[in-house]
């Protein structure tokens, strides 16, 4: 079986995370926000895995795994976090969470 | 020595009267105050006489420690006290016209709302100027020296609602402050060079430390000299003494005519052995004496307020006792400070009578004709007037005085520049004493008499005006009998005075001259005043240059004025906004604005700050691949 070529990998990697971060950037409904910072972190971990095969080590897993148990405690919180957001200000709109300007 | 143990108990007393005033003072009755206040004094005086009498019958020199005060190096000052001829007469005299004054102010201040503040300030005085002349070790000297002051300035702003009272009390403590910034450098100079400050033991080594003359004998020499001209109101920072007159006039009577001012005086004769160390240290006291003396008893002749021709009359007089120190007339300096606190105590009082029957009339040519009026203040007021001029033979005042001219013509320092000096200031001072005389209590009366004293008031002064006249008996010239028993007194203390040789053949016509100046100077005080009515405005109108001149005190304040108060009132208008201070409140405005500015950043919209973590991040990568 051919490989895939590295440079394919991480190319769809960093397309991924970019999707992932102009997305956080421009969307104002905080789900939508949260998903995006999930389809970064699982970027990150496609890269640790194309890395991990192109040197042929366990490392590479051994991160994505990380990763991935990071993400879910991530998501646990934050949805705890809007949770709160919508029980206090009835929108999921970030904008008009904004009463901590300096 | 048993009685002298007790010598702790002198400033003692006076202090616990002025603890006690100032702690419950506001609460207590006007007759517990005065009780107080004038009883502490009392029991400090008969302390004094019992000390005395126990001093005379084993004269000595007394070293009472009550404790250890501090200790910093080698400089371990403590409390203690040294009782010896010199310290006894000024502590007798503190103590007993202290006393006297304090019962005058019983009556005298009975109206006025501060009376325990009064009480406090004066107890506290008293208690500080005892500790001054008792201090065995010139840190505790100084410690005396600056308390005097401290309560001199409080007792001339008394009544500090008038802002020209507290100008006065501003002045006086600025202007002595000067001398002491100067007696307080030449006291580190005696420490760097002896590591102690006792007085005895800086006595015995100067002499084996220091040559004769030496350049640094002459400057510590000078810089406690520095520090007396400021307290005894001489040349060049005489100008406060007149106008600490703006202070009540028991205060005046005793710290600025009888005690007080003569703390110079006592210094230079306490430190003795280091001015005799340096020729142009002596010198230069005696010139500051003799220019002093007449200055002020010209400016004396032209006052017309009471008060205040008193006041250059008690500048004149300190003058001739630094007369007397310059040329070495140790005992004929503390002769004259002994007569002349009991005759100068005695004229403020009588003033203070006079100014309170006349509803608070200062300006003699509205006076006139006490005589009738108050005859018990004119005979009080006469007897120190001719003891102040001192008429011959009767009163103390010429036998003080005669000393001093005495010494000063034949003294192995004197000379005959000096000697004039003193024979003008005579004739000047008998002039001025005329005057005064002549105007407040002769003539027709201008202003009636509202007020007559009690006897609180009437016995200091008749206490004052004997002792005005006898105290001269203590000590007569050597040609007239054996009776010097200050100067034999204080032989143990002081050394006597030299005199040139063959001059003894001269005393008696000295004398003559000096009384003859005395007589002349009373005349001419007659014949202007009040022989020829009309005659002193003529006079004045002839000389009004002059007259201004010396009225205004020889225009020192302006001088003064000119010199160092203009400058630093200008640099401070210049400096209103603090130049400084600019670089500080620069500092705070920088933080303060970057603070604003990243204040502003935090929005509150989220989406920046992840847009800030984005940028920050790209930037960190950049620089780690590109730098």
């Amino acid at each position: 079986m051919n490989a895939i070529p590295i440079e394919y990998g991480l190319i769809l990697a960093g397309i991924l995370f970019m999707l992932g971060m102009v997305s956080v950037l421009i969307r104002r409904n905080i789900i939508f926000m949260l998903i995006s910072v999930e389809i970064m972190l699982n970027a990150a971990g496609l890269a640790f895995i194309v890395a991990g095969s192109k040197w042929t080590q366990a490392d590479g897993q051994i991160m994505f795994i990380f990763i991935l148990t990071m993400a879910a405690a991530e998501v646990s919180v934050g949805l705890a976090l809007i949770l709160q957001i919508y029980h206090q200000l009835k929108t999921l709109d970030t904008d008009a969470a904004n009463r901590m300007r300096g | 020595m048993s009685t002298i143990e007790y010598l702790w108990l002198v400033p003692f007393l006076p202090l616990l009267g002025a603890l006690l005033l100032i702690v419950v003072g506001r609460s207590m009755s006007k007759a517990a105050i005065a009780w107080i206040g004038a009883g502490s004094v009392v029991l400090s005086a008969l302390v004094v006489i019992v000390i005395g009498i126990g001093f005379l019958s084993s004269p000595g020199v007394y070293e009472i420690s009550v404790w250890q005060w501090f200790v910093v190096g080698n400089l371990n000052p403590s409390i203690e006290l040294h009782l010896d001829a010199l310290s006894l007469i000024f502590i007798f005299v503190i103590t007993f016209v202290g006393f006297l004054i304090h019962v005058y102010s019983v009556e005298f201040m009975r109206e006025d709302s501060g009376y325990a503040r009064f009480f406090a300030c004066l107890n506290l005085f008293v208690c500080s100027m005892l500790l001054l002349v008792l201090a065995g070790n010139l840190v505790l000297l100084y410690l005396g020296w600056e308390g005097v002051g401290l309560c001199s300035y409080l007792l001339i702003g008394f009544w500090y609602e008038d802002p020209k009272n507290g100008y006065a009390a501003r002045k006086a403590f600025i202007i002595t402050r000067v001398g002491d910034t100067a007696m307080l450098i030449g006291l580190f100079l005696l420490f760097s060079t002896f590591s102690t400050l006792d007085i005895e033991t800086i006595l015995s080594a100067a002499p084996t430390e220091w040559e004769q003359g030496s350049s640094i004998a002459t400057l510590a020499a000078l810089l406690l000299l520095g520090g007396a001209v400021g307290k005894s109101a001489q040349l060049p920072l005489q100008n406060w003494l007149p106008d600490a007159m703006a202070g009540p006039t028991p205060v005046s009577a005793l710290i600025h005519a009888a005690t007080m001012v003569t703390a110079g005086v006592y210094l230079i004769a306490r430190m003795y052995v280091v001015f005799e160390l340096s020729p142009v240290a002596m010198t230069t006291v005696g010139v500051v004496g003799a220019v002093t003396l007449l200055i002020a008893g010209f400016s004396a002749i032209t006052q017309t307020d009471l008060k205040r021709v008193l006041a250059y009359s008690t500048i004149s007089q300190i003058g001739y006792m630094f007369l007397a120190l310059g040329v070495g007339a140790w005992s004929a300096a503390i002769f004259h400070f002994f007569t002349h606190a009991f005759f100068k105590a005695l004229l403020f009082l009588c003033a203070g009578v006079i100014i309170e029957a006349l509803h608070h009339e200062h300006d003699i040519f509205r006076m006139g004709g006490l005589r009738k009026q108050l005859p018990f203040v004119f005979v009080a007021f006469f007897a120190g007037a001719a003891s102040l001029a001192a008429l011959p033979l009767v009163t103390s005042g010429f036998y003080s005085k005669d000393m001093i001219l005495w010494y000063a013509w034949a003294g192995e320092k004197g000379n005959g520049l000096l000697y004039a000096a003193g024979l003008v200031g005579a004739l000047v001072t008998a002039l001025y004493t005329a005057r005064l005389v002549i105007v407040t209590f002769f003539g027709s009366a201008r202003t009636p008499v509202s007020k007559k004293p009690g006897w609180h008031m009437t016995l200091p002064l008749g206490v004052l005006a004997v002792l005005s006249i006898t105290t001269g008996f203590l000590e007569v010239p050597h040609n007239f009998w054996h009776g010097q028993l200050i100067s034999g007194f204080l032989s143990d203390v002081l050394p006597a005075t030299t005199i040139q040789p063959g001059s003894e053949a001269y005393e008696w016509l000295l004398q003559l001259v000096a009384v003859m100046a005395t007589l002349v100077g009373v005349f001419i005080g007659y014949y202007i005043y009040m022989a020829t009515p009309g005659l002193h405005e003529i006079v004045k109108m002839k000389m009004a240059p002059l007259h201004g001149l010396m009225q205004a005190g020889w225009g020192f304040d302006a001088l003064y004025d000119l010199l160092f108060v203009r400058p630093v009132t200008w640099m401070a208008r210049a400096n209103r906004g603090d130049i400084i201070d600019g670089i500080y409140t620069g500092i705070a405005w920088v933080t303060m604005a970057a603070n604003r500015a990243f204040a502003m950043t935090q929005n509150g919209v989220m989406r920046w700050y992840v847009l800030g973590i984005v940028v920050g991040a790209l930037l960190i990568i950049t620089l780690g691949i590109f730098v």
